[in-house]
């Protein structure tokens, strides 16, 4: 058994050392919004933030996560989607299917933690999530305007 | 047998892992559903008909039977039901019928395939009537009650009012009563005109975003199930090949497994109780292949079987054959002549192929994102060995289809795994590497084009030969008309009436033909289908010619469109929204591009630089479309956006390679896609002229690739001929 903190919350799982914190997340702990996309950390779906920092899980072993670790999901971001990023995804509609978007939003949540006011050079370097729907545009929009403390106003 | 197969009859339990499943399911899954569910049709909650459910609280339930994938379809068809339902829009939610239900009512539902830009454009009429055959029901139930006439009475914002008594009533208070009226003939029923549209139309908000912001959506993949196991699978990659060996005493030895089960000739799937224990297991396996017939298939065996096909006469379809190009040829001041290539492309959607299926003796079900749904239920059904009336299908929102979830490989393979096993559910994923070597692929295909000019640089003749794989003889042979693959000439037809796409320009020596040359790959319908390949060899070559006549591209277009106004209407809002009356700034570099296709008319503008190393940057790229009729502006702009990411991902990147018979690139790191750093600012220019229906998902990728091509021969000269670009340092 080895002991996580996810979300505010400590759970003991099962798994082998070698198993993707992806994998531990989904199917160990059960919470499904961190998605599979590539499993070689190429795509940035399974994205989660471990201590603060955007991480791929999909590419960091059970085994390298230490019990005082803290990762927070997709459905620890904030209460009832009210950080300002998912405010922001909401207002300019950003997601097609979907499937990449707790991917997007979390490392989103993650450069604006870090850069508070990013340029399109910052989300150049920080956004490199794959999105197949190609939703980049209103990615950019969406974190500029939730940067900018933004009413959800279309920009 | 188990407690989860009595639950299996009267409808399942599903939910995403996070959310301790519910009760779910008879007819319909909510969309969007995370847990406890009930089902929206029951003794309190009147169906109107097949399309509209009213319940007590005013809250409205719309059917849809075509699948969303993000394309926000969803929200479109509502928006028509709704406009014609005349209910109060902030009270809507959608729900799927199941494929099975509509079997049982006699397709009730109609057509569930979700592709060719099809969803709204072929079932608006219908799906309209169905609003407001139950707005009639509801307005003839309220005027019972009043006993006054239907005619005195209005309907608005779901409410109904007798302006003479000035009484009113909410659809919730009338909605049992209108269940039982007669339903109106549909000689009765008149739909609205668009111009007096107030709910379709307008650029309103989807209706399935919320749950795609906190990981509530629960897709396919996420599906869990009481007892559930896991499948992994692994398929002989080699096409043609089959499974020869594999060390199954060490995969059974692996932690987690239960079943180890072969999926006919070709496929091993390890079954444990997680997905990651099976993949890990499968992975130890050792699995030797018999490669098959096809080892020795290669890209470049394939690229000589395709240049043979550029001038051959052997296995050669002739669609289009106006005057005496070889006449015009003969007598031609000047004549331009180059060969183009496109490779295979796997479709790449994010969410890799997944089903999960439960198998009895009596019945078989199978949870799963598709873009059609009947064509999962006969797959399923076919598999179970059971009749499609003992099989039900619960569809999940796509992670992504862009034309690879029409095909139902992966529901077979799922329901011949769940067969082995009766009783227990089994979720089987494609790992990215398997979703890749087995996807579907955009064929390949050649082109040679030989235009000639007169003395004045006026386009004499043009021949079109496209050497290559035809997707319908691989997917449905009984489609091809004389042994011609039809959908090969899209986006070329100069038939007025065309159903494929009209060629947007008069030649009056035109020849198009097609050497058919299939290879072992299995092809599919790749978002936009053959219109990219045919659209980048024609508006490349057209831009050839306009620079071999030493003519503005722009202007030689337009003297050759006069008789297309349509696609002569869009390459102008276009021109005139990339300020072609200026010339490009400084360090831009233009390009432009037109073409017909699913229905609509499209034209693109790119604006290209090139940056200290080389490297080609897209700035801009205005992007036109005339879909006739636009019943969501902004979500139409999303597909604009989209369409620009999948074509220029496409364009810039991805190649499918072959070699030994299989499929060289197996995961992003060599399958590139674009990214946001790479993301032109993009403009979408919406003309929709009215009196028709045209697509919206997929039309305009076809000018994306195109535009940037020919504004990359504007910046350097180089003309660019075989895609990816990769392949050529620009990118």
């Amino acid at each position: 058994m080895t002991k996580l903190n996810i979300n505010g919350r400590t759970v003991d799982v099962d798994a082998e050392p070698d198993t993707p914190l992806l994998w531990v997340i989904r199917e160990q702990v059960g919470l499904s919004g961190t998605k599979y996309g590539c499993g070689i950390a190429a795509c940035g779906a399974c994205s989660v933030h471990v201590n603060g920092d955007v991480q791929r899980s999909c590419a960091i072993p059970l085994s390298a996560i230490k019990e005082t670790d803290r990762i927070v999901t997709i459905e620890g971001l904030s209460p009832d989607a009210s950080h300002p990023i998912q405010k922001a995804w909401l207002a300019h509609e950003v997601p097609q299917c979907g499937y990449c978007q707790s991917g997007q939003i979390m490392a989103a949540a993650a450069l604006l933690a870090r850069t508070p006011k990013p340029t399109d050079a910052d989300i150049d370097a920080a956004m490199t999530n794959i999105c197949r729907c190609g939703t980049f545009q209103r990615i950019r929009a969406a974190i500029h305007d939730a940067a900018s403390g933004g009413t959800g106003s279309k920009g | 047998m188990t407690e989860q197969l009595t639950l299996s009859r009267r409808g399942f339990i599903v939910g995403g892992s996070s959310a301790g499943a519910g009760l779910a399911i008879g007819l319909a899954l909510p969309i969007g559903a995370s847990h406890i569910h009930a089902l929206a049709r029951s003794a309190t909650s009147p169906e109107i008909n097949a399309w509209v459910v009213v319940n007590p609280d005013d809250t409205i339930v719309v059917r849809v039977a075509r699948s969303e994938m993000g394309q926000g379809t969803l929200t479109g068809l509502c928006q028509l039901v709704a406009e014609e339902l005349a209910c109060d829009w902030s009270k809507v939610t959608a729900e799927y019928p199941t494929p099975g239900e509509n079997l049982r009512r006699k397709r009730a539902w109609g057509n569930m395939s979700t592709g060719g830009s099809r969803g709204i454009r072929e079932s608006e009429s219908y799906v309209r009537k169905g609003g407001a055959a139950a707005r009639m029901m509801l307005v003839s139930a309220a005027a019972a009650q009043w006993n006054v006439p239907t005619t005195e009475c209005r309907a608005s914002n779901s409410v109904i009012t007798h302006p003479a008594s000035g009484r009113t009533i909410t659809y919730g208070k009338v909605a049992a009563a209108a269940a039982r009226m007669t339903p109106p003939s549909d000689a009765d029923i008149k739909l609205k005109d668009p111009k007096d549209w107030t709910i379709a139309g307008k650029p309103l908000k989807r209706l399935d975003t919320k749950e795609k912001l906190d990981g509530r959506l629960v897709y396919a993949i996420d599906v869990t199930l009481p007892g559930m196991l896991n499948a992994a699978i692994r398929d002989c990659p080699h096409f043609g090949g089959k499974l020869h060996s594999f060390d199954e005493a060490k995969v059974k030895a692996m932690p987690g497994v239960r079943h180890v089960l072969r999926i006919g000739e070709t496929g091993l799937a390890v079954v444990a109780d997680t997905w990651w224990r099976a993949k890990t297991a499968l992975d130890a396996a050792d699995i030797v292949w018999d490669k098959g017939p096809n080892s020795a298939v290669t890209s470049a065996t394939i690229a000589a079987q395709l240049k043979d096909g550029l001038d051959s006469t052997e296995g050669v379809f002739t669609q289009t054959r106006i005057g005496d190009v070889g006449n015009a040829q003969a007598s031609a001041a000047k004549t331009v002549e180059a060969v183009y290539a496109t490779p295979f492309l796997n479709h790449a959607t994010m969410e890799p192929m997944n089903c999960t299926a439960v198998w009895t003796p009596e019945k078989c079900e199978v949870w799963v994102a598709t873009q059609n749904g009947e064509a999962s239920l006969a797959a399923c059904a076919a598999a179970a060995g059971l009749k499609p009336s003992q099989c039900e299908v619960y569809k999940h929102h796509l992670g992504g289809g862009f034309g690879r979830r029409g095909f139902q490989d992966y529901v077979t393979k799922a329901v011949l795994a769940a067969k082995q096993i009766p009783g227990t559910p089994i979720k089987m994923i494609w790992s990215r590497e398997e979703d890749m070597v087995h996807g579907r692929f955009r064929p390949i295909t050649q082109a040679k084009l030989k235009g000639t000019l007169d003395a004045n640089g006026d386009l004499t003749s043009l021949a079109l030969r496209i050497s290559g794989q035809s997707i319908l003889a691989g997917v449905r042979p009984a489609a091809l008309r004389n042994g011609m693959d039809f959908l090969q000439f899209q986006s070329l037809d100069p038939k007025p009436d065309s159903s494929i796409g009209q060629f947007g320009y008069t030649v009056a020596n035109l020849v198009i033909d097609h050497a058919m040359r299939n290879t072992p790959l299995p092809p599919g319908f790749w978002r936009g289908v053959n219109s990219n390949q045919n659209v980048f060899y024609l508006e490349s070559f057209i831009d050839e010619l306009a620079h071999a006549a030493g003519k503005d591209p722009l202007a030689f277009r337009r003297k050759l469109m006069a008789n297309h106004p349509k696609h002569l209407a869009v390459l102008n809002a276009v021109a005139e929204k990339a300020g072609y009356d200026k010339p490009a700034e400084k360090g831009l570099f233009r390009g432009i591009a037109q073409g017909a296709g699913f229905g609509s008319f499209c034209a693109a503008a790119a604006e290209v630089s090139v940056r200290a190393n080389g490297k080609i940057k897209v700035e801009r790229l205005v992007m036109g479309t005339d879909c006739g009729t636009a019943v969501n502006p902004d979500q139409i702009a999303a597909q604009v956006e989209g369409s620009v990411v999948y074509g220029l991902g496409a364009a810039f990147y991805q190649e499918n390679t072959v070699n030994e018979g299989r499929v060289v690139e197996e995961n992003f790191d060599t399958f590139g896609t674009l990214l946001i750093d790479q993301m032109p600012r993009i403009e979408t220019v919406l003309v929709p002229s009215g009196g028709f229906w045209g697509g919206v998902g997929e039309p305009t990728i076809m000018v994306a690739a195109p535009a940037v091509i020919n504004a990359i021969f504007a910046a350097t000269g180089k003309r660019v001929r075989s895609l990816p670009l990769k392949n050529h340092g620009l990118v």
